[in-house]
């Protein structure tokens, strides 16, 4: 299992317990910093309530987790709450708030964490969503009048706004065509390498092997709430681990 | 057959425990949650516009309806209470009794119904799909409190707004009744008039508006905490929506008992 000097993120000894299933069990595992890290499994895995840990959205039953340095069962609610402005997310369908333009959407966290003037609140939304592909008579559009892969690309722009350190990819290339999975792709690698001088993180959740192996530095590997593989990508393909290679013949 | 017999009644009571405990846990859901509320109503942020922006949906966008509805109760109930009083020859009195009723109690019934049937559905459908979309995780990805952001400034809309409304349904229904009092029931306007001012007092007028400031609030507060309840996708949503008027009406029905007992002993 891979172990760093200064993880971004270190889990210890994490449980989960709803009732009387244990989601994550006892898991321990590092995320190197400035990398793109893919956590891979099967639906039911436990990724998701992982990603929620990670976030301080959810308590563990035992264990700790460490996210830049700082343990999360330490910090009150309300230094959660202010400690969660290092984190961007890009939910699974963009989650983009359905009675904002695009233009809004992304201007939001601005708005209410800054003391930025509309005009440079309006010049920054306008660099982040033209940096992710979208075009200037799409700013005033609303989500239901962008494609899928056009909301993801709001959806990215939004999350970056307040210039993340954790950036959290919520399976984002679920239900989306090839061509648009390949943009989505090319856009995380984009952003992980356009704001490595500030420091970024990328943690994927996944269960799209083809994309994984693309752009991910790491994979780790999640069954029944344990990792069961975490290796640098280029040794995750050739693992030894069974049904590792059964996920990847998938 | 008395094995089935006693099956089918020990299944029918173990049903209504269970429905009991449901609901006495979701009401003490609801509370906690009515709690959460006070808690982030007095924390900054103060979001105004979000409060502006429900003010005017819970409000002026229910003004219609509410004038709407207010006229033809007021016309009705003029006409009503007129057809029984002709018999004791006191039909003089059509106008006091029409605005001490609407005043006390049709107004801020009638105008809670309305508003759980149009704004307390809102609510639950516009949080609950926020919800299944996982737009309410975002904020709190964000670090924005979701029930701080909105649910907040719809409960204290709605304890505003539903006053207010309650205010104009009783304006316009003694509109309404002094219309068809004097045009088609041919009472006296002097008669109407004095008599409405000789028999209705202030604390009619208050008693009408306290509890339909409670309503607003209880209205607001079902709403929201079904629509932060939704599971599920649309289904979810839909069956949220539905909770949502189902409690807020009966809420006002139960809760205008309960008030009225108390009021008329301190008004």
């Amino acid at each position: 299992m891979l172990t760093f000097q200064n993880p971004a993120i270190s889990l210890k000894n994490v449980t989960k317990i709803f009732g009387e299933q244990t989601v994550l069990d006892s898991l321990s595992f590092d995320v190197e910093r400035n990398k793109i890290t893919t956590i891979l499994g099967f639906s039911g895995a436990g990724k998701s309530t992982l990603l929620k840990h990670i976030l301080g959205i959810m308590q563990p039953t035992s264990g700790t987790i460490e996210v830049l340095g700082k343990d999360l069962s330490t910090l009150g609610k309300v230094e959660l709450r202010e400690f969660r402005r290092n984190y961007g997310m890009l939910f699974q369908y963009a989650a983009l708030f359905d009675s904002f333009t695009a233009e809004e959407n992304v201007g939001f966290p601005l708005k209410e964490f800054t003391k930025l003037s509309k005009e440079d609140i309006h010049k920054r939304v306008s660099e982040l969503l033209i940096s992710v592909g979208i075009k200037e008579e799409s700013f005033t559009r609303l989500p239901s009048e962008l494609s899928g892969g056009m909301r993801k690309r709001v959806g990215l722009a939004r999350a970056l706004a307040l210039s993340p350190h954790i950036m959290l990819y919520d399976e984002p290339t679920t239900g989306l065509d090839p061509i648009t999975t390949k943009m989505v792709n090319n856009l995380i690698v984009d952003t992980a390498k356009n704001h490595k001088d500030r420091e970024m993180t990328s943690v994927i959740i996944s269960h799209d092997v083809r994309a994984t192996l693309e752009i991910s530095d790491y994979v780790a590997f999640l069954d029944r709430g344990k990792i069961v593989e975490y290796l640098p990508v280029d040794e995750f393909k050739n693992s030894d681990k069974e049904l590792v290679q059964e996920f990847l013949k998938l | 057959m008395i094995a089935k017999i006693q099956k089918y009644l020990i299944n029918s009571t173990e049903d209504l425990g269970r429905s009991i405990i449901e609901m006495v846990n979701g009401l003490g859901l609801m509370t906690e949650f009515a709690g959460r509320f006070f808690y982030w109503a007095v924390r900054k942020p103060f979001r105004f516009h979000l409060l502006t922006e429900q003010l005017y949906f819970i409000g002026n966008k229910s003004i219609f309806i509410i004038l709407l509805t207010g006229v033809f109760t007021g016309m009705v109930f003029a006409t009503q209470t007129y057809l029984g009083f002709k018999i004791i020859n006191v039909d003089s009195l059509v106008g006091a009794i029409v605005a001490i009723s609407l005043a006390k109690e049709l107004a801020p019934v009638l105008t809670g119904l309305i508003v759980a049937g149009r704004a307390g559905s809102a609510m639950a459908a516009q949080i609950g799909s926020m919800k299944v979309t996982e737009q309410i995780d975002a904020l709190e990805v964000m670090g924005i409190n979701s029930i701080q952001y909105l649910a907040v400034p719809r409960i204290i809309a709605a304890t505003i707004a539903v006053p207010m409304l309650s205010i104009v349904f009783l304006f316009i229904g003694n509109l309404g009744a002094y219309l068809v009092g004097t045009t088609t029931l041919m009472i006296d306007e002097a008669l109407f008039f004095s008599k409405l001012g000789e028999f209705m007092v202030v604390a009619d007028i208050a008693q009408g508006v306290i509890k339909a400031t409670v309503f607003g609030f209880i209205i607001a507060v079902i709403g929201t905490y079904f629509g932060f309840q939704v599971e599920k996708g649309a289904v979810g949503v839909g069956r949220g929506t539905n909770l949502a008027v189902i409690w807020g009406m009966v809420s006002v029905l139960v809760l205008d008992y309960f008030l009225t007992t108390f009021l008329v002993k301190i008004l």
